[in-house]
Parts: structure tokens; C-alpha cells; sequence
């Protein structure tokens, strides 16, 4: 049977996907050619951002830490990509073996790498749907069978909520995402900003290159990525520069590139039913 | 640097001490350059046992460099993975290896060094073919799972699809998918059943080129706002050319398919074959629309034609209608049978077509022998008569029906006009008085309609419909016109005589209402309603007169209806009864004209009454068809000359023609038995004139006209 000439097309792979950009920056090969020449266009216009993903990626490292420290094993991290190393079930599973973690993406590929990364994890899984539809992720069969919603567990939207526009409403879907979880909860958040970009417009020439490649890259205030802790409690020190959040090392000791960059836990407070 | 120093706990010995600066030193300089998430405390507890293990090599006897593709393949799996950091590492490996480390047996500095090269050597090669392999397998797995999520996304989109393609191949309703230039790229079975062609075929037609005559206006425009994208879908009725020459027509929705920028791409049909159901609306709406028996258009679909036609607002538009009716039908059908009569009204409808060829016309059955002729924007007066003649003339040819020749007759009546003036039920209320003109005036002829007519007879209909209320709301009344006996000059009695206050014309005269009384048969009614009044009045009279005094006689008209009424005589005994009045006070007046042709049964009502001793008299005598023989075996005991007879006397010398008559007439009369009353009498020298002839009683202007009963107690009685 032929094809309907009016179905909706397969993957793109021709389209560049932030995922495996942002792999790229993380020195991983888990990218195409149209992905990595995507991710030196946006290295020219603003060059640290592979210091800055590093740096936002040991910001998640010590988060997760956090959370365990607070008894909280149990993690949710939407938009997680398909980055090379230090993904939140390697973090927190070398810490306490019993952490369990779903993973949520909306990127086919990403999903797909995440499968094959996860066989055999009895602990992780990786879920098939978008930040902007929270029921689609808490009905799913994964966060069904690996959560226990009714015991805390940390949110993670790690350098995801820069890439959801105001108009997809991002704030109802973390309300959505606090009323279903217990007291206790976590919600960790990075969210990049262009304070401190580099001379010559490098922030507007980046939006233009994420913009081109049909993910556009939405920069926030201070202020605005407060909002998004509404009904959370943030924990100390609050809303930081990336390196300035509980470091390990003396912030002084980074490239001043990753000063850019917002990030903060916010617990969500109450009596656990 | 010194800060990581000093949480360290202390060497453990001076080698080590050593190896522990000499990776610090290495940590700083490489986590630069690395992307791991290791803080840098870490990542220098990381690089100490490489630096271990390069130092035990170094020192090793014999000497191997194999040591150092590990350290290199563990560099990479520490995420050393940038090129930029081997430079690094290898520099630092270069300048404090061997400086900072120790071991059993010192070694000459040039082979040390040398030692310090080759193990640089193999730590490059490990790490490039650990990145070689790293990289390698990344791009693999990325692939692999690449090609997963294809396959799953077309698993899903197949899956999608298959559920589609059933959908699309199995639904019952036709589909199609064109492209914006009206292409179709797509059919469905049943889309190319209703067509009566192949998929293929259909998918090689055109949209644009599915025109139809019968398409309604608007189909072609709608459908050029979808492709501009004005529009996002249309509902209509379409119809279809199909191979076999038949039509098909569907229940036809066209969607418009936007892409993900919005951009018109397909045209979505649906349609539902809807031809049988048409067919069936079809049927069941001309068997609505038309007569059985003839197969014309009936009243419904003339009277949707005839508001159309009317309702035109174009300017200057006409219209004329021929009303039809076929004289003595009745007379047919009662004396040849429905079924003749039948075959008949089929002929005549085959003939009324006939006359009428064009689409401006519309031939209808609207009644048992009623037919119009509708005819849309005449050129004028003249095309409408035209066709009343031809119509008159094609029924002029006798008609074989049954074996017999049947010439037929029928009466026209014709309205014609301009579209707009009058209402549809004006104009059949037009058309119809007109035929009735054309009826009275003896028939097979036509009229045309006159407004004059029309209001006349408007008149006659509205004052037909208000005189049953008017009985009931007592707007009828009676006033007296003595009866004046000659040989005396007294008062014999009075002539009753109904009047109707009527409360939008006022008084109206008998002649006005009582045929169309006659007409409703609510005379029978009102007579009786009269009847009482007149005797509860002659028995007031007799109350009033004297003891020696001849009792005053009421005279009552009696119409041809109310003769026949079975209830005539134990009504009127009834009210004479009721009132105590003998029956010799009562004189029944009856047209001559009522009893022509009356036979013995007719006259046994009026014979009872008068042997309980009702007067009889024939009123208008003279006016009709006299029949002096018929005079002797009436019961009637008066004879009321009409007043034209008595006219000629009112001139001076009397017209001697007239003088004639009325004494001929008087002796006749006396002859039988029959007393005369004259009407009419107006003047002293005619009153005297009669009175010698030998009339008994005269009634006229000369002695009273008709007064209220009050007035006539008054004026009257007390002479009597």
C-alpha cells in the first residue's frame, strides 16, 4: 500500500536536535554532522558554552547529591537528553544503589539511545513525552511503575525550561507537576540567561542559531525564573549563578564564562500524607 | 591548589608524597580541559593511581611502556575526552614525572627520560585509540538508536496509517484527496463505486473539471474561496456525470488541508451518495406536488408557482392566470359515472397542455373540474386571451370517452397583471369570481377580471360570512307595511318585511341578504326567527284592538328553501300555537317562481297549513312563468300582482295594455276563489284605478311605507 502523500513525516534527521548539541558540548559523539555544525555555529557567537553545559552539568550532579542527602531517592528528570556521561541514575545509583529514575524526553532519538542505555537497569526508564503535557508523563507506564508518587521525589528541569516559550504556559505545567507530588518533593532548575554574554551581540546571535534550528532559545530574568518556583520553597542559597550553588569547589577556581546561568532547588513543604 | 593540599590526609610515604604533587599539579592543568562533572578534588583522586601506575612503570626492570595505553584508555573514560587535553596531559607527564617520582633503584636521568618518552608514546596511543573506539561506539549506539526511534516512529505512522487506510478503503462514504490544483491523488473504493469508475480512474480526473449543469450557483464559488484559503470547508448538494449517463448525487463536504505553516495543501471530500434518497424526496415530493389522476402540477405546487411568480421583485414583471372550470360536470359525472367523468378530466388536462408549450406555463389541476393555467411574464392582455381562446377551442372538439363524443364547455375567468400588486389568495379569489361571471353569463366564454365585480362580490362573501353572527348578536329586525283593504280603505293587515342593521354598512334591505341567506341556507333560521316575531307581533295587535274589530293578519315570506324544510309546517304551528294566535291571522307569501314545476309532494306542506287555515298568497305573480293552469291546484288563497304590472296605471289615462291585464288577471283570480293584492300602488288616481278593476287589498307608498312595529301600533291600529 502506498504511502498517503499527506501523512506527517518520520524523524528528521537533517534538523538539528538540542539533545545532541548538547551532547556536543559535552565532548560526546552522540551527535550528527548537521548537529555538531549547529553547535560551532553557537560555540563562534557565545564560546563557553561547553564550559557553561559543564558547569550546569555539575550543578545536576551536586543537586542530586543534595537530594539524597535529604532522603529524597527518587527522580524525575524531563528533558534529559542523551549526554555521554553523568546522567542522573549513574550520579545518584553510585550513591544509593536504590535510587529510581525516570527519565522523560521528547525526542525520539534521545528516547530511543535512552532505552538501549537503560537495559537492563531495573531502577531507570525512560518515558516517551513532553514537559508540556504533565499528565502524559505521571500516567506513563514507567513513572507507574518505577515512583511512588506518594513519597518525595525531585523534580529535575535541568536546562529545559529555556527552550519552552511563555506561550506553552510553563508555569501551569509545574503546577500541574507540584499538586501531584508529595510534600518533601524537589525541584531542581537551571535556566540560562544572557547576562554576561560575550561582546559583539553573541546572545542575540545565539537565540539565532537555536531559533534556526527551530528551538528557540527563550531568555529569562531573574526575576521571571523565580516565578517558577511559586509554591516551592527555594533551599539556601536560592537562585545563584550556576557555580555559586553548594559548590565543591571555590567558585573563584571557574572559568568566568559559567557565571551566566541561573539555578535553585525549591522544596515543596507540607506534611507527607 | 594549597586548599586541596590541606584537606589531604598525609603521605603515606615520600614516593607517594610525590606521585600526590605530581597529580595535583596534572589535575590542575588537564580538568581545564576536560568535561568531566568531577569536582576537581575528585578528579585528582582520579589521576593519582595513573600516576602510580606510570611511575611503577617507569621504574620497572625490565622496562615496559605497555602500562601506558591503560592509563591513556582510563584518561578517556574519565572524559578526557577532548583533543585538546592530551597536549595537556602528555605535558605535564613530560616535565614532572619523572622529576616528581621515585622508586627502588635510581635511574640514570637519560633513560629516565627516555623511559618518560615511550610511556608518553604508548599514553597517546591509548587515549586516541580509546577516543577512536569511544567515538566510534557513540556513533554507533546514536545510530542504533536513531534507526530505533525511525522505526518506531514508522511502526507507529504505519500502524496509523493501516488504521487510516481501513478507514479510508472501507468507509462508505467516498473520499478524495486533491492537491490545490484540483488533482486528486487519492480516492477511495467507495468514492470510485459511486462514480462508477476505477480508483485509477478517478485518480487521473480533475475537481475542476466535475462540473454539472444542475450544480447550484454558489458550488463553484465556495469552492474557489477553499482553494485561495479563504474558506476552511463547504457543505453542498452536488450532482455528478457518471460514465452510464446517470447523475449521482452526493451530500458533498470539502475540507481544506492546511500544512504545519498554514499553507493550503489538499482538498478533503467527503460524499455521501444521496441519489437514491433524492430520487425518493423526488417521488414523494411530486406525488405531493401533483395530481393523480391527471399527472399535472395540484393546487401545492401551482400555489408555490403562483408566489414565486408573484413575489418576483424584478421590475415591470406580469403575470396571467386562466381559472378553468368545465361546465356541467356535475351533470356528467352523476348521469356517466366518476369513471367516465374520470377519463374525461384526463382529456381535458391532455388538451389544456397542449395549448400550453412553453416553460412560461404552468397547466394545474386545483379541483374536481378546476384547472389553472399560470402564466409567467405574458408579453400582455392579449397572449393571455389568446390561450383562454385556444383553450376554449381545443375542449370545443368533442372528446370520445367510453364510446362517446363528450363536447366539453368551460367557463375562464382571467387575471392578469403586473407580479406584485396583489396577493397570491387575491388573485384566485379574483380568478374565481371571474369564472363565476363567465358561469352566469351562460358559459363557455371567458371574463376578465374587473375590479367592480370583484368587489361586488367581495361584498356578497363578507356579508355571507357575518349573518350567522348577526342572527345570533339580534342585529335583524322587522318593520310593517300595511296591507290596506280597498272596499274600505282599513287596514287588513302588514306585510312583515326583515331588515339587517348591519354595524359597517347600516341598514341593508332584504335584497341584499336574503339570497345570500338562501344561498348559506341560513334563511331556514332567520325564517323562522322572522315567523315569530311576526305573530308575537299580530298578537300584540289583537290585544290591543277591539272586541268587534276584524283581526289584524301578518303576512310572512316564505323563501324556496325554507318550503322545502321538512320542519316547515309543525314549525309553524308551533310558534302559532305558542303565540295563541289562530292560523288565519297568518298569510305565508310565496314566489310563484318557488312553485313552478312543484309537484304534488312539494305542495302537501303549504296544502296542510292551509287547511288548518293559513293564508296563502303567490307573491311576484305575473313575474314569472305564469302558469294558469298550474294556478288551479295551488293551495294558495291570494294572488300578490307584482308591482310592474301595476306601474303602467300610476300614468294618466292608465295604459290601456295594463288595464287590460290586471282586469283579465282579477277575474281569473276570482274566477278560482283567489282574492288580489296589489303592490306598488303609489298614487291616489292608480289606488282608484285598482280599486275599480276589483283588487281586494293594495299595498303601496301611497298608504305607508314599512315603519318599525312601534310606529305602526301607533299609526295604524287604532284605525283598524
Amino acid at each position: 500500500m502506498d504511502r498517503p502523500v499527506w501523512a506527517p513525516q518520520g524523524i528528521d534527521l537533517d534538523v538539528p536536535s538540542v539533545s545532541r548539541m548538547y551532547d556536543y558540548y559535552l565532548g560526546g559523539s552522540h551527535n550528527f554532522e548537521v548537529d555538531r555544525e549547529t553547535a560551532r555555529r553557537a560555540i563562534e557567537a557565545w564560546p563557553g558554552l561547553p564550559k557553561i553545559m559543564q558547569t550546569n552539568r555539575a550543578f545536576m550532579r551536586r543537586a542530586i547529591r543534595f537530594a539524597l542527602s535529604e532522603g529524597v531517592t527518587q527522580f524525575l528528570d524531563i528533558g534529559s537528553g542523551i549526554p555521554t556521561f553523568g546522567n542522573v541514575h549513574e550520579v545518584a545509583q553510585a550513591v544509593e544503589p536504590s535510587s529510581r529514575v525516570v527519565y522523560v524526553d521528547n525526542d525520539p532519538v534521545a528516547v530511543a539511545h535512552s532505552e538501549a542505555v537503560l537495559a537492563g537497569n531495573d531502577h531507570a526508564g525512560i518515558v516517551s513525552a513532553d514537559f508540556r503535557s504533565p499528565p502524559d508523563v505521571l500516567r506513563s507506564d514507567e513513572v507507574e511503575r518505577l515512583l511512588d508518587l506518594e513519597r518525595p521525589v525531585a523534580l529535575m528541569v535541568v536546562a529545559l525550561l529555556h527552550f519552552v516559550e511563555d506561550r506553552d504556559e510553563p508555569d501551569k505545567a509545574l503546577a500541574a507537576f507540584f499538586d501531584q507530588l508529595a510534600p518533601g518533593s524537589l525541584l531542581v532548575v537551571s535556566h540560562g540567561c544572557m547576562e554576561g554574554a560575550p561582546a559583539r551581540d553573541g546572545g542575540g546571535r545565539l537565540q539565532k542559531v537555536y531559533e534556526e534550528a527551530s528551538s528557540p532559545l527563550v531568555i529569562r530574568s531573574k526575576e521571571q525564573i523565580l516565578r517558577f518556583f511559586d509554591g516551592w520553597e527555594l533551599v539556601e542559597p536560592g537562585l545563584v549563578s550556576l557555580p555559586h550553588w553548594r559548590p565543591d569547589n571555590p567558585p573563584e577556581w571557574e572559568d568566568s564564562a559559567v557565571f551566566t546561568g541561573y539555578a535553585g532547588v525549591g522544596r515543596k513543604v507540607g506534611h507527607l500524607g | 591548589m594549597t586548599h586541596s593540599q590541606n584537606d589531604r590526609a598525609p603521605a603515606v610515604s615520600e614516593d607517594d608524597d610525590g606521585l600526590r604533587r605530581f597529580a595535583t599539579v596534572w589535575a590542575r592543568v588537564v580538568y581545564q580541559a576536560t568535561q568531566t562533572s568531577m569536582t576537581r578534588h575528585e578528579f585528582e583522586e582520579f589521576l593519582h593511581p595513573l600516576a602510580t601506575r606510570l611511575n611503577d612503570a617507569l621504574h620497572a626492570q625490565p622496562f615496559s611502556a605497555l602500562p601506558g595505553y591503560d592509563v591513556g584508555e582510563t584518561l578517556v573514560a574519565g572524559h578526557c575526552t577532548s583533543p585538546e587535553a592530551l597536549p595537556q596531559i602528555l605535558g605535564v607527564l613530560d616535565s614532572y614525572l619523572v622529576l616528581y617520582g621515585g622508586g627502588p633503584g635510581d635511574l640514570d636521568i637519560d633513560e629516565a627520560r627516555s623511559r618518560c618518552a615511550r610511556l608518553q608514546h604508548t599514553v597517546a596511543a591509548g587515549f586516541s585509540r580509546s577516543l577512536r573506539e569511544r567515538t566510534r561506539s557513540e556513533q554507533e549506539s546514536l545510530s542504533r538508536a536513531a534507526l530505533a526511534a525511525q522505526t518506531a516512529v514508522e511502526e507507529a505512522l504505519h500502524a496509523s496509517e493501516t488504521r487510516f487506510r481501513t478507514v479510508f478503503k472501507d468507509a462508505t462514504i467516498g473520499i478524495s484527496i486533491a492537491d490545490m490544483d484540483g488533482r486528486i491523488r487519492d480516492a477511495n473504493g467507495a468514492l470510485a463505486r459511486m462514480f462508477g469508475r476505477s480508483e485509477d480512474e478517478m485518480r487521473r480526473r480533475n475537481v475542476n473539471e466535475l462540473v454539472h449543469p444542475d450544480d447550484a450557483p454558489e458550488v463553484w464559488r465556495l469552492h474557489r474561496e477553499l482553494v485561495r484559503g479563504e474558506r476552511d470547508h463547504y457543505r453542498v448538494e452536488k450532482p455528478y456525470h457518471r460514465p452510464d449517463g446517470t447523475v449521482l448525487w452526493t451530500n458533498l463536504t470539502v475540507s481544506l488541508l492546511r500544512d504545519a505553516e498554514g499553507e493550503p495543501r489538499y482538498q478533503l471530500s467527503l460524499m455521501e451518495d444521496i441519489t437514491e434518497r433524492r430520487l425518493l424526496h423526488l417521488r414523494l415530493r411530486y406525488e405531493a406536488t401533483h395530481d393523480e389522476l391527471t399527472g399535472l402540477p395540484n393546487r401545492t405546487l401551482f400555489a408555490e408557482r403562483l408566489e414565486r411568480v408573484l413575489g418576483s421583485s424584478e421590475e415591470e414583471r406580469r403575470f396571467g392566470l386562466c381559472y378553468l372550470d368545465i361546465d356541467g360536470f356535475k351533470a356528467v359525472n352523476d348521469s356517466l359515472g366518476h369513471a367516465v367523468g374520470d377519463q374525461l378530466l384526463v382529456s381535458v388536462a391532455e388538451r389544456l397542455q397542449s395549448c400550453t408549450p412553453g416553460p412560461d406555463h404552468l397547466v394545474a389541476r386545483i379541483g374536481g373540474d378546476e384547472f389553472v393555467v399560470l402564466i409567467s411574464d405574458p408579453s400582455g392582455r392579449e397572449e393571455v386571451t389568446e390561450l383562454a381562446r385556444q383553450a376554449l377551442a381545443a375542449l370545443a372538439t368533442p372528446i370520445s370517452v367510453d364510446g362517446r363524443e363528450l363536447s366539453v364547455r368551460a367557463s375562464i375567468g382571467i387575471v392578469e397583471g403586473r407580479a406584485g400588486d396583489l396577493d397570491p389568495a387575491e388573485v384566485l379569489r379574483s380568478a374565481d369570481i371571474t369564472m363565476y361571471r363567465a358561469k352566469d353569463s351562460g358559459g363557455n366564454r371567458y371574463e376578465f377580471a374587473d375590479p367592480d365585480s370583484d368587489a361586488r362580490a367581495i361584498d356578497r362573501h363578507s356579508l355571507t360570512n357575518h349573518l350567522p353572527a348577526a342572527l345570533e348578536r339580534d342585529e335583524f329586525f322587522l318593520e310593517y307595511q300595511p296591507l290596506i283593504r280597498m272596499s274600505d280603505g282599513r287596514v287588513d293587515g302588514a306585510e312583515a318585511l326583515v331588515r339587517w342593521e348591519h354595524p359597517v354598512h347600516g341598514r341593508l334591505g332584504p335584497d341584499r341578504f336574503i339570497p345570500l341567506a338562501e344561498h348559506t341556507g341560513l334563511i331556514v333560521p332567520l325564517g323562522r326567527w322572522v315567523l315569530e316575531q311576526a305573530v308575537a307581533q299580530a298578537c300584540g295587535w289583537r290585544e290591543r284592538s277591539g272586541a268587534g274589530d276584524q283581526p289584524l293578519r301578518v303576512n310572512v315570506n316564505l323563501s324556496p328553501r325554507q318550503l322545502h324544510h321538512p320542519d316547515l309546517v309543525p314549525d309553524t304551528i308551533a310558534v302559532l300555537e305558542s303565540a295563541g294566535v289562530p292560523p288565519s291571522s297568518l298569510c305565508l307569501e310565496v314566489t310563484e317562481s318557488a312553485l313552478i314545476g312543484a309537484d304534488e309532494d312539494e305542495l302537501k306542506p303549504l296544502r296542510q297549513l292551509a287547511e288548518l287555515g293559513v293564508e296563502i298568497a303567490l307573491d311576484d305573480f305575473g313575474t314569472g312563468y305564469s302558469n294558469l293552469a298550474n294556478l288551479r291546484r295551488l293551495p294558495a288563497t291570494t294572488l300578490k300582482l307584482d308591482r310592474s304590472f301595476t306601474q303602467g296605471l300610476q300614468r294618466h289615462p292608465a295604459d290601456p295594455v295594463d288595464v287590460t291585464f290586471v282586469e283579465g288577471i282579477v277575474s281569473l283570480a276570482h274566477a278560482l276563489g283567489l282574492a288580489v293584492t296589489v303592490e306598488g300602488v303609489e298614487t291616489e288616481h292608480q289606488a282608484e284605478r285598482l280599486r275599480e278593476l276589483g283588487c281586494d287589498t293594495a299595498q303601496g307608498w301611497f298608504y305607508a311605507r314599512p315603519v318599525a312595529a312601534d310606529d305602526f301600533v301607533r299609526g295604524w291600529t287604532a284605525s283598524a
